[in-house]
C-alpha cells in the first residue's frame, strides 16, 4: 500500500513532483509550489486517491539546516549553520499532511519557498479547514496564501510586528500593548 | 483632630466589613481555574471567609482573581475590567503565571498581571494548592483591614492631596 499515493502523483505530475521519499512509512512528495492546487485537488477528487480529511498544514523555517532533500539513508538533516542562505535557497518548505479514510492511506506534502517569493495558493478553497490553519501559519511565519478568503493573523494581535516562529525572530521579544505606570507608586 | 480620630474609626469600621465581604471577579485565563473552583467548593469552601460569590461582572466586585496566563493580546482586556470594577478594589494574582510569567517567557505571555494592574498579593505555585489561596485571602483580609491595599493608598492620598490643595 505504501507508495501506491506517490507513484500515482509521479506517473499523473511528473517534473511538478520534485522529489519523493517513504521514509519510516511516511509517504512525503516535494511538489513545486506551480502546480500545489492541482495535485491537491486531484488528491480530493480522485477516487483512487479520495483524501477526504486534512489534518494540518504548517511551515518549516529551515534557517540554519540544509536544506529540504531529505533522503532516507540520512533521515535526520545536518545542521550546517550558514551565515547566510544563498539568494534562491528554499528557507521555508509548507507542510500538508493529508489522510484518506476510505482507503486508509496519508501523505504528506511539502513545497519548498524561498524568502523572497514567500508566498502560495490557498487550499482553503478545497478543505475549508485549512481557512484557519493557513491563517495561523501566516501569522506565524509570514507565508501569504493566494486567494485566501480571510488572510489575518489568528493568534497575535493586528498590532504585532513580524512573525514570530520565524528562526530569526527573537523568542523573547515581546511587543506590549499595554503597560502600567508605576510614576504613582 | 476630633473629627481626625473619628474618621479614621468610621474607615476602621468600614475596612472591617469590607473583609469580610469580598466579591471577586474570577479572570479565568487558563488551568488555574480548575484550582479556583476547588477553592470555591465545599472541601476548601471559600465561603468561610465572606468571600464565596463570583460576581461576573466587574462592576458590582471588588476583588479581582487573577487566574492564569496573561497574554500581551489579554493586557488591554484586563486593565479595561480593573478600571471598570468598584471602588476601594483588590488584586490577587493566581499563581506564577499571573505574577511572573511563569515559565512562558517568550514573545506572547506578559510577564505578571503587575504589569498591567497594581498587584497586592500573590500566590505562587502552579497551580497553588487551595490552602495557599485561603493564606492568601487572609493575608489581603490583613491589607484591608490595615487599609494598605494599593487602591486604599491611592485614595488616601488623592484625598490628602485634595484637603492640601484646599486649604
Amino acid at each position: 500500500m505504501a507508495g501506491a499515493v506517490l507513484e500515482a502523483l509521479r506517473a499523473r505530475f511528473g517534473g511538478a513532483i520534485l522529489e519523493t521519499t517513504s521514509a519510516y512509512g511516511d509517504d512525503v512528495a516535494v511538489v513545486k509550489r506551480e502546480s500545489l492546487h492541482e495535485v491537491a485537488a486531484f488528491l480530493r477528487d480522485d477516487p483512487a486517491m479520495a483524501m477526504s480529511y486534512p489534518c494540518y498544514c504548517t511551515c518549516v523555517d529551515y534557517l540554519g539546516m540544509e536544506l529540504l532533500t531529505i533522503s532516507p539513508t540520512t533521515p535526520l538533516a545536518v545542521p550546517a549553520i550558514p551565515s547566510s542562505l544563498p539568494e534562491e535557497a528554499p528557507r521555508y518548505a509548507m507542510v500538508y499532511e493529508l489522510r484518506s479514510i476510505k482507503h486508509r492511506h496519508r501523505i504528506r506534502i511539502k513545497v519548498p519557498l524561498t524568502e523572497g517569493d514567500l508566498k502560495v495558493q490557498t487550499l482553503s478553497d478545497l478543505w475549508p479547514a485549512f481557512n484557519w490553519l493557513e491563517r495561523e501559519t501566516f501569522d506565524m511565519y509570514g507565508v501569504a496564501f493566494e486567494g485566501h478568503p480571510d488572510l489575518r493573523r489568528i493568534f497575535m494581535y493586528d498590532e504585532f510586528i513580524g512573525h514570530p516562529l520565524r528562526k530569526d525572530y527573537p523568542k523573547e521579544r515581546r511587543q506590549p500593548l499595554v503597560r502600567r505606570e508605576f510614576s504613582d507608586e | 483632630m476630633g473629627l481626625e480620630i473619628a474618621t479614621t474609626k468610621l474607615e476602621d469600621a468600614a475596612n472591617w466589613g469590607r473583609k469580610f465581604s469580598l466579591f471577586t471577579y474570577p479572570f479565568v485565563t487558563a488551568c488555574c481555574g480548575m484550582e479556583f473552583m476547588s477553592v470555591a467548593a465545599p472541601k476548601y469552601d471559600i465561603a468561610r471567609f465572606g468571600a464565596e460569590f463570583p460576581r461576573f461582572s466587574p462592576r458590582q466586585s471588588d476583588l479581582l482573581m487573577v487566574v492564569g496566563t496573561i497574554t500581551e493580546r489579554q493586557g488591554p482586556i484586563l486593565k479595561r475590567v480593573y478600571d471598570q470594577m468598584a471602588e476601594p478594589k483588590w488584586v490577587i494574582a493566581f499563581g506564577v503565571c499571573a505574577s511572573t510569567g511563569g515559565f512562558y517567557q517568550n514573545y506572547s505571555a506578559m510577564p505578571g498581571a503587575d504589569q498591567v494592574i497594581p498587584v497586592d498579593v500573590y500566590i505562587p505555585g502552579c497551580p497553588p494548592r487551595p490552602e495557599q489561596v485561603l493564606d492568601a485571602l487572609i493575608l489581603l483580609m490583613k491589607k484591608v483591614q490595615e487599609g494598605r491595599g494599593h487602591s486604599q493608598v491611592r485614595h488616601k492620598r488623592e484625598r490628602l492631596a485634595a484637603r492640601g490643595e484646599g486649604g
